[in-house]
């Protein structure tokens, strides 16, 4: 196998397991808090690309995406509050009816978005200090794919941050760890469940940017990236930020991979092969804090 | 299991309403209706029927699945294109003079038909494909994901990624599937010309056949042994396991009779549709076709066919006049039904005016 597009897989494969992270770490966070995945969060991505889009026209100059970050992230953030607070916090343990639920508001928005803005998509130019790239040992490295990959690093460091070191993270990874015991406890169950799903919406926005810069936002981009990063969640396990990494990553590297032997379709059934195999070695995932067995 | 906490209205066979009697001669009154039908409507709105029924078939399956089994699929479509190729490669290839190739394919240039294709030029093949595959299919799927214990939400984005697959990858074979066009030109079934009034007529009638024979059997099914120890799997899994059922072969066959009728309503809709496609069978179709039963009440086999009827009929209705206001109205249509009728409208027809308990 010819080595040199062996190496370019690799990377494009860690930049693509860099996307699926970003779109998945807020399913998997609210996931592992309330067990409900919001269908709508594909949106959240849509939501910051449009957001960046007009961050880009209100605001000249280069650094003007770095700025376009936390607007899409608050954006996102707040949107996902709405959705929380007026639909999931609803729905409360019922799960199935969540997914149909949010499902709605997902083509809603997508809709509201193509009356908006077209249906053919907006584009946001990547800065010129965004235009280039590295080559390193013959591999072409594109700037924005890097910046992708740094952004989510950073992310992920953020998040680590977080749950480790902050107040806020104690009180989510006590609910997380046992739900009724915590609100036995004292604490304020349900604010805890509507910051991590801010928190997961906002990065879901963040990473509509970064998304901005591969092609064009249209009303359906979320779309393209939100079954990926459903699997990455059903692969991952529950309540582990670890798993989750590792889980985008292996399934960003198998289809970065998998596209130098089939093309993209093809990869893509493979990837949902691969995740069924995947679950028959390890049915609860990469990394399960709590086992899934007795979870219905 | 969280359906348990849907509050279930309470029985009201006490309750002596009056139009009690009057109640119990409408699915008849509806039944001589439909049977009518063929002499009452023109053939257009004939045809549009006889899709909506050929769809009412699968959604008479999600509520084996999802009301009764709790299993939530987001990619039944899989089953109905499984159903609908099988149909549409059957009549590709049999209104073709020997040794030709069907348009599609030599528009793609190519050279030999694919050998997979082959056995759909005999009927009976044909007929035995549309039964067996969709089914068979969706047994190894259901038994590689619950065998390990693997349900619930897991399962329904699972599904949802097997819809996105098997539409991607039907529209990216273009030369033996058709691409995003899909099969379509029929002229020809089994020897019966498609254009002629009558086999219009003969083919809706299939149509309603089938499904009151689905009905019938979904209803002798959901009231015996099978049906019971699927709620209580539905209900609490682990208690059912804890008194000696294995859950998953109850599930596995439930969904299998689910892909079945799916397939076979695929068929049918292929037929009356003229067309079949990924744009017909994909994620956003697989979906929609879960609002059907959502909206005429998941529990209940009747409200399942209504809600596949009305659903369509609006959607016909609104999105030739209005796209972009079908698509809002329909995610209204999920977020209210869910939230505020998670029983449907056969639920709430049932706590307004009394009837049958939920099956």
């Amino acid at each position: 196998m010819d080595s040199l597009l062996f190496l370019t897989q690799l990377f494009n494969g860690v930049s693509v397991a860099s996307l699926y992270l970003l779109a998945a770490l807020g399913l998997a966070l609210s996931f592992g808090l309330m067990r409900v995945i919001n269908m709508a969060h594909g949106e959240m991505l849509m939501l910051g690309g449009y957001l960046a889009y007009l961050t880009l026209i209100v605001v000249p100059g280069p650094l003007a995406i770095l700025i376009a970050i936390p607007v899409a992230f608050a954006g996102a953030a707040l949107m996902g509050g709405v959705v929380q607070t007026a639909l999931i916090s609803r729905l409360a343990q019922r799960p199935l009816d969540t997914l149909l639920a949010t499902w709605g508001v997902s083509l809603i928005l997508q809709q509201a978005a193509r009356d908006i803005f077209g249906a053919i998509g907006v584009e946001v130019r990547a800065p010129d200090w965004l235009g280039g790239g590295m080559a390193v040992g013959g591999v072409n490295l594109p700037s924005t794919r890097l910046f992708i990959i740094a952004v989510t690093i950073a992310v992920l460091a953020g998040i680590a941050l977080l749950l480790k070191r902050s107040r806020i993270g104690l009180l989510v990874r006590a609910v997380n760890q046992d739900r009724m015991m915590a609100g036995a406890v004292g604490i304020d169950v349900r604010r805890v469940d509507l910051m991590v799903f801010c928190l997961g919406s906002g990065i879901a926005g963040l990473a509509g940017v970064v998304l901005a810069l591969l092609g064009p936002v249209t009303p359906n981009v979320g779309q393209s990236y939100i079954i990926p990063a459903f699997l990455v969640v059903v692969m991952g396990g529950l309540g582990s930020l670890v798993g989750t990494t590792v889980a985008a990553l292996i399934l960003g590297l198998f289809s970065a991979l998998a596209q130098i032997f089939v093309d993209v379709s093809m990869a893509q059934v493979l990837l949902l092969l691969f995740v069924i195999l995947f679950l028959q070695a390890r049915p609860q995932g990469v990394i399960a804090i709590r086992s899934r067995a007795l979870d219905a | 299991m969280p359906d348990a906490a849907i509050a279930i209205p309470p029985r009201a066979t006490e309750r002596r309403l009056p139009g009690a009697r009057l109640r119990r001669f409408v699915p008849w009154a509806l039944l001589a209706l439909a049977i009518a039908a063929p002499f009452l409507l023109s053939a257009y709105n004939l045809n549009l029927l006889a899709r909506f029924m050929a769809m009412a078939i699968l959604a008479l399956g999600l509520v084996l699945i999802w009301g009764h089994g709790g299993i939530l699929s987001l990619g039944q479509g899989v089953f109905f294109g499984l159903g609908g190729y099988a149909i549409a490669m059957h009549m590709k290839l049999a209104d073709l003079p020997a040794g030709e190739l069907p348009d599609f394919m030599v528009w793609s240039g190519r050279e030999s038909l694919p050998f997979w294709w082959q056995p759909f030029a005999s009927p009976a093949f044909t007929l035995a494909a549309i039964l067996i595959v969709p089914a068979l299919v969706a047994a190894l799927f259901a038994w590689a994901v619950f065998h390990r214990r693997v349900g619930g939400t897991y399962f329904a984005l699972i599904t949802q990624a097997l819809a996105l697959a098997f539409a991607t990858l039907l529209t990216s074979r273009q030369d033996v599937t058709g691409g995003f066009n899909g099969l379509t030109d029929f002229y020809s079934v089994f020897g019966f010309g498609l254009s002629r009034p009558a086999v219009a007529k003969g083919l809706y009638w299939v149509t309603l056949a089938i499904l009151c024979l689905a009905f019938i059997g979904l209803r002798l099914l959901l009231a015996s042994r099978f049906g019971m120890l699927l709620r209580a799997v539905r209900d609490g899994e682990n208690r059912a396991r804890f008194l000696g059922y294995s859950p998953t072969p109850f599930k596995v066959v439930a969904f299998a009779i689910a892909g079945l009728l799916a397939g076979v309503a695929g068929a049918l809709f292929t037929l009356h549709a003229g067309v079949v496609a990924p744009a017909l069978v994909g994620v956003v179709p697989s979906i929609e076709m879960v609002v059907w039963v959502a909206i005429g009440g998941r529990y209940s086999l009747a409200g399942a066919i209504l809600g596949a009827l009305a659903v369509n009929l609006a959607r016909d209705g609104i999105s030739s006049a209005m796209p972009e206001l079908w698509l809002y109205l329909i995610g209204a249509l999920f977020i209210l039904v869910v939230t505020l009728l998670p029983n449907g409208l056969a639920g709430f027809a049932r706590a307004r005016f009394g009837g049958e308990g939920r099956a």
